[in-house]
């Protein structure tokens, strides 16, 4: 099952880019099994493992959000508009 | 830009946003403008750089224009983000509320920034001498009962 990824901001510049396809093993997963393939790839992001929020095709979601393959799953760090 | 919501790179302006919630019946129209400081943390900033997921960032701007709905049916509110550079002074966020009497406009205008900080994903990127670095606040969960109570106290009090 592959999903797309998005990062933002210092996520994006940790893992040196904001797009990318990730592979999740099976038919069934979470965000949360999203994040650990991501963390596996870059573990520079591991810190931000209580910290980010994430997404799930736009749409905000938990770490236990079911994601399909074709998803595009978002990981945002801590935010600070205005 | 007509629309109660925005996340754009152009040049925001709050007459124009204060336009959108005027009403026959309304006796009130508060805004608010942030703008960029040149000071942060002790440190002389030079400017900022505004990064947004878009589709979610208007999503969550809309859903604190329904929970103001909530909570002050009879105002009006419209929030505008800027992103991209943007040099000292210049506005990065105008919230404008308009409603029949003075209190809610007010109120519906602080409580706006305050959730903004909180649910909608906007990140600062600020540049000073001698380096740069990403501004990291709150961590976004629209459903957090508690950091809605605490806008709400801010907006209120």
């Amino acid at each position: 099952m592959r999903v797309t990824v998005r990062l933002f901001a210092r996520l994006r510049e940790l893992a040196g880019r904001g797009d990318l396809d990730c592979e999740c093993p099976g038919d069934a997963a979470t965000v949360a099994d999203v994040w650990q393939q991501l963390v596996a790839r870059y573990p520079a992001l591991a810190p931000y493992e209580r910290a980010v929020s994430c997404a799930v095709n736009a749409e905000y979601a938990r770490r236990t959000s079911p994601v399909a393959d074709g998803d595009e799953v978002a990981f945002l760090p801590p935010v600070s508009g205005g | 830009m007509t629309s109660l919501t925005a996340i754009t790179p152009s040049v925001l302006d709050p007459v124009a946003l204060a336009h959108l919630v005027e009403a026959a019946g309304h006796g009130a129209v508060c805004t608010f403008v942030g703008v960029v400081r040149d000071h942060h943390a002790g440190r002389q900033v030079t400017h900022l750089v505004y990064e947004a997921y878009e589709p979610l960032a208007l999503k969550a701007l809309d859903r604190i224009l329904i929970e103001c709905a909530d909570t002050w049916p009879t105002a009006r509110v419209a929030i505008h983000h800027r992103t991209g550079p943007l040099a000292i002074g210049e506005a990065s966020v105008v919230i404008a509320a308009g409603s029949p009497h003075r209190a809610e406009a007010f109120a519906a205008t602080r409580y706006s920034i305050e959730r903004l900080k909180q649910i909608v994903p906007i990140w600062k990127h600020e540049f000073f001498d001698g380096g740069t670095e990403w501004v990291e606040g709150a961590t976004a969960d629209p459903d957090d009962a508690g950091a809605r109570a605490e806008a709400m106290r801010r907006a209120c009090a």
